[in-house]
């Protein structure tokens, strides 16, 4: 209730402003935050991209409404993020936003957002504590939920029936999480769990010891330079024939630098390039075409943000400054999503399948993924039930 | 006992790669009593222009050549520059100076090939396993030690056997004396800049297909190489083999042993937990206990 309040005087404050740029036909404002640079860069990269892509196929509008993408990198940083937040809010009188490719931004930020009357439709990352009791009415995640990308793997491992099952992950919060989440949904006791420092680059010695207790199976969650590394040193330690299950690892950003030693490998996530769908084949033909790559789950979790976005401003006519009109529209997820169904469960995450995928290489000669199996339907995460929002 | 095997293999790979950084580091300590801590960034250069010229021209051969000449020439252009000035100068002095260059050199390496780690593949040849007392072992890992030791051996020769390395064993003995006996100090100064550069260089190259090449890689291996000539003894080249060998050994059985050994004393979680972290800390540990006891180092430099 006290949040609601907070919300209708939020907007009444800021109506005067939108409605006066809907007037004059300025175009509304999107505030883009991402990681744009460096080592974290690559996945935001991705999400602007495919995120501009939707944009300029509907020539500079969404629903209808002409917008003006504001990009701002974050840095890595929550302080950074924060000041953004304030400046975009404050000064530009940007009431929407997109973007989010880390847990520590989105907790800087979400909540702040919310807070000041915005929106924020994250196109990556689904910490719990938004997910449950944290929620906010008007945080939309057009992604999952951290936790369900290693239960998928953990379901499929059990389904496999695999019986020594060896686990390894950087040794800080989110390898620890997603080895948690893993071992929850496969319910055997892992044969080893090894925790390496998150800055170790040579797995020579914990390559040996996987080799030396010959699992079935071998469960990693490395990403970006981690992963390629990790499984070009476990391909030449000749490991090949023991199934690698991961959570991004072998996915679209790292697969090219990881080339033929990632083939076979088997990744968790909700969405491939291999889709059998209008939207989802659409948007890869497009975005080859547009950027030369095969778009990764970065960038189609932001194309669907987008997809989502377009189609709430639709039903709203580029008018926000109604936010429980807006609200409503961006709950009703009324678009076409590229991983098929999507709907919106009662803390503003998706209820949706979730895939494994193998590592291959396609007909064109690249590295690729195609899904194999599904072994969640219609999942809903954990947290849902400790959210109060109805 | 497999396990054993191929810890004891790894063991080795990591500690002839330190070799190849401590071997200059020690020599241009020893020699011209120059601490320096650019020396990471010269591995990281190595790696750089190996990584280049292996995705150019395909040719792993023709990529160890470009980054030992590439790093030679750069260790010469900045010895006869720049940090010749310093030789005289106080180690806080050297030490300021040499972290600069660290820090522009990781700059410079972001300008030129931007932010996003490079990455190259190992050589068609070496893609595989081989089989060594009973045990699969990577080819390429197994090639890295082999090059080690040849260079190893090489040094050993070098030193022992020709005119410049009895130069550059009088000059880590004495260097004023040398040069009071009419040694041009100053080339053989350069020389042995030059060829710790060259060496560096090839141990950044070598650790390339493995690892990510990226801006900064060459800290932690720096970091590591102290530990290494500290150990070893500074200035002493027998010093750095037994160092790089020891702690090579004691970080690798640290990461398997010390996991499996603290499970025996703790619950699984706790003995998760705090392994890494110990395991981590053991070789500063020896560090440590080395520069209480025999602060010389293990196999100091023989006077007299």
């Amino acid at each position: 209730m006290r949040i609601k309040t907070i919300l209708a005087a939020a907007g009444i404050c800021v109506a005067g402003a939108t409605a006066a740029h809907a007037q004059t036909g300025q175009p509304l404002k999107i505030g883009f935050l991402a990681e744009m640079a460096g080592m974290y860069g690559a996945p935001g990269q991705d999400q602007y991209d495919a995120f501009m892509l939707a944009v300029d196929e509907r020539g500079g509008k969404l629903g209808g409404v002409p917008v003006q993408i504001i990009k701002e990198d974050t840095q890595f940083k929550p302080d950074v993020a924060s000041q953004i937040v304030d400046r975009l809010m404050d000064r530009e009188k940007v009431e929407l936003f997109t973007g989010l490719t880390y847990t520590h931004i989105a907790l800087a930020v979400y909540k702040k957002i919310n807070d000041k009357g915005g929106f924020m439709v994250a196109s990556n990352t689904g910490p719990a504590l938004i997910a449950g009791k944290g929620c906010v009415p008007n945080f939309f995640a057009a992604t999952w939920q951290n936790d369900q990308l290693s239960e998928v793997v953990g379901k499929y491992a059990a389904e496999k029936g695999y019986q020594k099952v060896f686990a390894m992950a950087p040794n800080y919060q989110a390898g620890k999480d997603f080895v948690a989440g893993f071992k929850e949904a496969y319910a055997k006791p892992l044969l080893d769990e090894v925790y390496t420092p998150v800055a170790q680059q040579d797995f020579s010695a914990e390559l040996s010891m996987i080799q030396a207790a010959s699992p079935d199976a071998v469960y990693v969650f490395y990403p970006g330079a981690l992963g390629v590394n990790f499984v070009k040193q476990y391909h030449q330690a000749g490991l090949s024939s023991i199934p690698l299950l991961n959570t991004a690892t072998t996915e679209g950003i790292n697969l090219p630098a990881q080339g033929q030693a990632a083939t076979g490998a088997v990744n968790g996530s909700f969405w491939g390039p291999d889709f059998d769908n209008e939207t989802s084949k659409h948007f890869v033909q497009a975005f080859e075409a547009k950027y030369k790559r095969i778009p990764s789950q970065y960038a189609a979790q932001s194309y669907d943000a987008a997809l989502l976005i377009d189609s709430a401003l639709a039903k709203v006519k580029g008018d926000i400054s109604d936010k429980d009109a807006f609200r409503a529209a961006l709950k009703a997820a009324d678009f076409k999503s590229l991983r098929g169904s999507f709907k919106f469960g009662n803390n503003n995450f998706p209820i949706q399948d979730f895939h494994i995928f193998e590592a291959y290489k396609d007909d064109k000669g690249r590295m690729n993924v195609r899904r194999i199996a599904t072994p969640m339907v219609q999942a809903q995460d954990h947290f849902a039930a400790q959210c109060p929002m109805k | 006992m497999s396990l054993f095997v191929a810890q004891i293999l790894n063991s080795i790979q990591l500690g002839v790669l330190l070799f190849l950084m401590s071997a200059g580091l020690t020599l241009i300590f020893g020699i011209m009593n120059f601490l320096n801590l650019a020396h990471g960034s010269l591995f990281m250069v190595g790696a750089y222009v190996g990584a280049t010229v292996a995705a150019k021209t395909g040719s792993f051969a023709a990529a160890i050549a470009a980054a030992i000449a590439a790093t030679m020439l750069l260790g010469v252009i900045v010895e006869r520059t720049l940090l010749r000035q310093l030789y005289a100068r106080d180690h806080l002095d050297q030490v300021l100076c040499t972290f600069g260059l660290l820090l522009i050199a990781n700059e410079v390496v972001r300008y030129i090939w931007g932010p996003s780690p490079l990455f190259i593949s190992v050589p068609a040849m070496l893609d595989g396993t081989i089989r060594i007392f009973g045990q699969n072992y990577p080819a390429y890992r197994f090639a890295i030690i082999l090059a080690g030791l040849a260079v190893v051996a090489g040094l050993y020769l070098l030193i022992s056997r020709t005119r410049l390395g009895m130069l550059i064993r009088a000059g880590a003995n004495n260097a004023s004396m040398v040069s009071a006996l009419g040694v041009n100090i100053k080339f053989l100064n350069t020389a042995v800049f030059a060829l710790g550069a060259g060496l560096a260089g090839l141990g950044g190259l070598l650790i390339a297909p493995l690892v990510s090449v990226q801006p900064g890689m060459g800290e932690p291996i720096l970091i590591l190489t102290l530990v290494v000539i500290v150990i070893g003894g500074i200035g002493s080249i027998r010093g750095a083999f037994y160092g790089a060998l020891i702690v090579g050994l004691i970080d690798t059985a640290a990461r398997v042993y010390m996991q499996i050994g603290l499970l025996q004393l703790f619950e699984r979680s706790v003995g998760q937990a705090i392994g890494p972290a110990i395991a981590s800390m053991l070789i500063y540990i020896l560090m440590a206990v080395v520069l209480a006891f025999k602060p010389q180092g293990l196999f100091p430099v023989k006077h007299g």
